[in-house]
């Protein structure tokens, strides 16, 4: 085995609970190979952060439809910087206007995924964004 | 600050990456495993194992609560199975300890099986090291006990708590064997009702025939009840965590039931361990050396039989680059 | 007696049969554009419906005439003619000021009925200021705390002529005791005043998580208020028995149908062997709630069905006399989930074929989607066009003119059959696993749905079903639409606003009214009198559900795959 598994945390930070998305997702990457693990609704972005560092995920993949989702998704990204998790790539999800698509990467989210995304586009983000090569 | 230093002042990234590396089989992993083992040896391992959805990773959880009244800090590695078919998983067991998530004495990690047949991954061993040098008082063990081939937990943990649910196959006419042999304390979850009383009463009388069971104490039996019915469950709880810890103090004054048990693992890990320098390192190599190639082909053409060049392979690879015969 | 005439089954056969020849002989010249012809959710559909397919029914138990049983054909006996549905737009949004003066826009416009957005923190039980509220106030409804908030929401509202419905389920008791209290002041008796709590847990643990406490404790909370409506408010539908969310979440409409009805069943039963209620005395004020998709004749069937099946439930399975009992009362909604963010302005013409397909469906009332609600709240405009879709529906398109009337069509009662045949061996499973709170508790329903939306995903991944925009005639230059924001400063104010108020209040009495309260929750009395009590003293809304979260526990996501 010279390539090693992609670790993913998936979560809902916030109060909304349209999980439909992050759910079927959740089955696209398992389906993928991926290691997926799933702590679900109403998340804080506390719980994310530590969750994160624990589970020594490659990437964090957030779902927001509430509206909430700049201040929920920027303060994942600071708590992961704060505790040393700042190589842990973030990415979202939910119904996002464009022009907070800037704003959210100024914040550190890589990629923002909005409803109409294939899941094969956000598989192919995944394997073309997360190294899987060793570490040695 | 060293690596080892770190995990042992909880740096829950540290430990959770070289867990990582020892699930992706990192090499230089197991050299890191040379300095964590004078650090063990100090926690106490509980396997909690069951049929899916028996109510495990809920129950753990409330342990957890349990330790954390008690001011004792805890591990948690929860074992899930892989898909066959993509080689992928959910891993959902943590979603249940969500109160923990913020406490920086509670560290929980979820792992993939991986496939790993005949029992639990050589990266659960290992991960288990991790957890222990990291100072938890006690570490938790998830696994989902479908059959003969995961009551492997019995030679990770000290203590183990067998989930079984009435009605859902876990009847002890029908509960297949294994899971019954392992069990140091059964514990009858999702029922408070008939059914309930029904399967303690054949547990009771289970335990005091003797067989099949296999372990050196007699299995104590807790009751957890109806997670619906709150007040009951609690109660239920106290008396698993209560019995776990009678457990855990039962061996420890008990000598000779103690080492029997502490050898038995040793022994475990000492085969898990051969088992892998030998397979493992040796075939590598085998592959890329041409005198042992030469052998291969003898097993092809059925000059000789794979246990003789078995035999002649482990020769071959103590003379670094020389032929069993010119020895 | 069978449906057709044995003549006119003979016929019929014959003449089947030579077409289905003619078919065969044309297809190997001309062969079909694919393999497969479903529904939305996956019911085949064949090539041509013909008296064959509809001859197992009986016209008197089956179909009948408006207004009598088994009430496919409508509960009214009179139809459309003499009350269109009601139009009722969801609506709210930033503060309570600013939701109070878009519905006197909309009631300006010609809207006849008021339904409430709140906010997540108070959909969930929180104020505005708890840790978890942070970044959500006001954005994707109103955000109410107090009984203060509720006053400037209502501002100027004739609460005596306008009904409300309120999109609200764990906080249910306090939203309606505010409600309630709100009335009082204004001197409208309870007994006038007319409206919808949604109050509908069961669909929350299945499908949209919006939940607070877990289910038993959750259903015992409804009961209660459904035997204060039924004593007290008589004017009220106490709860609002949603498949909406659960069609939301990925559902087929079979499901939808099927765990629909099981949790009406769920509802019924509880308030029977709690409160020892006769079904009739509150079985009449049981009101439902549908999503009408994009697959015009599976929804238009699906409505009709749950009339009829609801209809053979009260009265076989709870033994209902009062024919009002056996009504199926639904609003409905077009499907959210079937419009696109990619060219936006397509989804004009989806809401209104669903709108379409809900009148003949035969609805009660009726919310049009707005064509940018994928991407933001609904701007005035967008609100506008919704509506008078509508309206043409209604008043242009001759819809309405008479009952039903696409009843009797071979597909439509074949697939009418179809649906309710499958619905109702959803609902044998669920009785078979103890009802729907045990299969809740197992994953079942909520397992059901995942799967059936990742089906569909992965469909529309492959392009076995189309979504224009999306996997099919895409464009690259979108026309950009105007988008609605809600300013980040509204927080701010909410919480400077509630602490006031929490600053003002007596605060002895709040915390007096919160024990009785707490007190009610433990002995099994009904909590809405104690509710109304702590909203007239100043409890807030996050207080209040603090007290339910402390008595009967929090209920957690469990994740189940
Ligand atoms: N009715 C009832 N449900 C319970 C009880 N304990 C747990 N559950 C529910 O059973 C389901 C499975 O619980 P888990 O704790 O995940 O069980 P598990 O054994 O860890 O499951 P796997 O890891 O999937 O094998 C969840 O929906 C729990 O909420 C109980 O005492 N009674
Ligand atoms: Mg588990």
């Amino acid at each position: 085995m010279t390539e090693r598994k992609i670790r993913i945390l998936l979560a809902k930070p916030g109060l909304d609970g349209h999980d439909r998305g992050i759910r079927v997702l959740a089955c696209a990457f398992r389906d993928a190979g991926f290691e997926v693990i799933y702590t679900g609704c109403h998340q804080t972005p506390e719980q994310i952060a530590n969750t994160a560092l624990q589970e020594d995920v490659d990437l964090v993949g957030l779902s927001c439809l509430s509206g909430a989702h700049r201040y929920l998704f920027a303060k994942v990204v600071e708590l992961l910087r704060e505790s040393g998790g700042e190589d842990i790539k973030v990415i979202g999800g939910g119904i996002i206007p464009e022009h907070d698509f800037t704003v959210l990467r100024d914040a550190g989210i890589q990629a923002v995924f909005t409803p109409g995304s294939t899941l094969d586009s956000i598989v192919q983000w995944v394997r073309d964004n997360v190294k899987t090569s060793k570490r040695q | 600050m060293d690596l080892i230093e770190k995990i042992k002042n909880r740096d829950f990234r540290t430990a959770s990456r070289l867990i990582r590396d020892f699930e992706d089989d990192v090499s230089s992993a197991r050299d890191i495993l040379k300095d964590i083992y004078p650090h063990t040896g100090k926690a106490h391992i509980v396997g909690i194992t069951g049929m899916p959805g028996a109510g495990k990773s809920t129950i753990i959880g409330e342990l957890i609560r349990r330790y954390r009244i008690d001011n004792k800090r805890v591990g948690a590695l929860l074992v899930d199975p892989t898909s066959p078919f993509s080689g992928g998983a959910i891993l959902g067991d943590r979603i249940r300890m969500q109160r923990h998530f913020e406490d920086s004495n509670v560290f929980i990690r979820s792992l993939a099986a991986r496939g790993a047949l005949g029992g639990l991954s050589r990266a659960v061993g290992d991960s288990i090291h991790v957890l222990d040098a990291m100072g938890n008082d006690a570490v938790i063990i998830e696994t989902v006990g479908t059959g003969q081939q995961e009551v492997d937990i019995v030679n990770y943990a000290h203590t183990v708590a067998v989930v079984l649910v009435p009605g859902m196959g876990d009847d002890v006419q029908v509960m297949k064997a294994g899971l019954l042999e392992i069990a140091d304390i059964f514990v009858i979850n999702k029922a408070d009702d008939d059914s309930a009383r029904k399967l303690r009463l054949s547990l009771m009388s289970l335990v005091d025939s003797g067989s099949p069971i296999r372990r050196p104490v007699k299995p104590l039996i807790a009751a957890v009840g109806n997670i619906s019915n709150n007040e009951l469950y609690n109660q239920g709880l106290d008396q698993l965590y209560r019995h776990i810890n009678a457990h855990r103090n039962y061996t420890l004054e008990n000598k000779e039931c103690l080492s029997a048990m502490l050898e038995k693992k040793l022994f475990h890990e000492l085969d898990q361990a051969l088992k892998y320098v030998i397979t493992e390192d040796i075939m590598k190599s085998i592959a890329e050396r041409e005198d042992c190639r030469r052998e291969i082909h003898k097993l092809r053409t059925r000059e000789l039989d794979p246990y003789s060049i078995a035999r002649r392979l482990i020769k071959i690879m103590q003379h670094p680059s020389g032929n069993p015969n010119q020895s | 007696m069978p449906y057709f005439s044995n003549e006119t089954r003979k016929r019929s056969k014959m003449m089947t049969a030579e077409w289905e020849q003619r078919v065969q002989d044309f297809l190997d010249e001309h062969p079909d554009q694919k393999p497969l012809w479903t529904t939305i959710s996956g019911v085949d559909v064949k090539r041509l419906y013909t008296p064959d397919d509809i001859d197992e029914l009986t016209y008197e138990n089956d179909i009948g005439v408006p207004g009598s049983f088994p009430y496919l054909r409508g509960n009214h006996t009179t139809g459309y003619r003499s009350k269109y549905w009601t139009f009722r737009m969801f609506s709210g949004m930033g503060s309570a000021e600013d939701t109070n003066k878009r519905w006197h826009m909309l009631l300006r416009e010609g809207q006849t009925g008021l339904s409430t957005a709140f906010d997540f923190p108070t959909l969930m039980g929180y104020d505005t200021d708890h840790p978890k509220a942070r970044g959500e106030c006001g954005k994707c409804g109103v955000a109410i705390d107090t009984l203060e908030d509720f006053m400037a929401l209502m501002k100027d509202i004739p609460m005596d002529r306008a009904t409300t419905s309120m999109t609200i389920n764990p906080p249910a008791t306090a939203i309606w005791a505010m409600y309630c209290a709100v009335a009082e002041k204004r001197g409208v008796p309870l007994s006038r005043i007319g409206g919808t709590i949604q109050n509908d847990m069961l669909k929350e643990f299945i499908a949209q998580k919006t939940f607070m406490c877990p289910p038993a404790p959750s259903v015992r909370l409804i009961s209660d208020t459904i035997e204060f409506a039924a004593q007290h408010v008589p004017r009220w539908n106490p709860i609002s028995i949603s498949g909406y969310h659960i069609r939301e979440a990925g559902s087929t409409a079979v499901q939808e149908l099927a765990f629909t009805l099981r949790d009406g069943i769920e509802y019924v039963q509880d308030v029977i062997e709690r409160k020892g209620m006769d079904v009739d005395s509150f079985a009449p004020r049981l009101s439902f709630f549908f999503n009408a998709h994009i697959d015009f004749f599976e929804e238009i069937c699906k409505l009709r069905a749950a009339r009829r099946m609801w209809s053979r439930i009260m009265k076989e399975r709870f033994k209902a006399k009062n024919p009002r009992s056996c009504w199926m009362r639904f609003h409905t909604q077009t499907a959210g989930c079937s419009l696109t963010a990619q060219q936006p302005y397509n989804n004009v013409v989806r809401t209104a074929i669903e709108a379409l397909a809900a009148v003949l469906g035969g609805t009660q009332s009726l919310h049009t989607n707005s064509l940018d609600e994928v991407l933001c709240l609904p701007s005035e405009h967008a609100v506008e066009i919704a509506l008078r879709t509508q309206q043409i529906i209604a008043e242009e398109s001759g819809a309405a003119n008479t009952i039903d009337p696409l009843g009797g069509a071979y597909f439509i009662e074949s697939l009418t059959n179809e649906l309710e045949e499958k619905a109702w061996q959803y609902i044998q499973t669920i009785d078979d696993a103890g009802g729907m709170i045990q299969a809740i508790e197992k994953g079942y329903p909520q397992m059901e749905i995942a799967k059936a939306s990742y089906d569909f995903q992965r469909q529309i991944d492959s392009q076995e079903k189309v979504m224009v925009g999306v996997n099919k005639y895409k464009t690259s230059n979108e026309l950009a639409v105007p988008l609605v924001e809600i300013d980040d400063r509204i927080e701010e104010e909410q919480i400077k606003r509630l602490q006031e108020f929490r600053r003002k209040r007596n605060s002895r009495g709040a915390a007096r009214s919160l024990e009785s309260l707490r007190e009610a929750c433990k002995t099994g009395e009904n909590v809405m009198p104690c509710c109304i009590e702590a909203v007239k003293s100043h409890a807030t809304l996050g207080e209040i559900c603090d007290v339910y979260r402390d008595v009967f526990g929090e209920y957690a996501d469990p994740g189940l795959f």
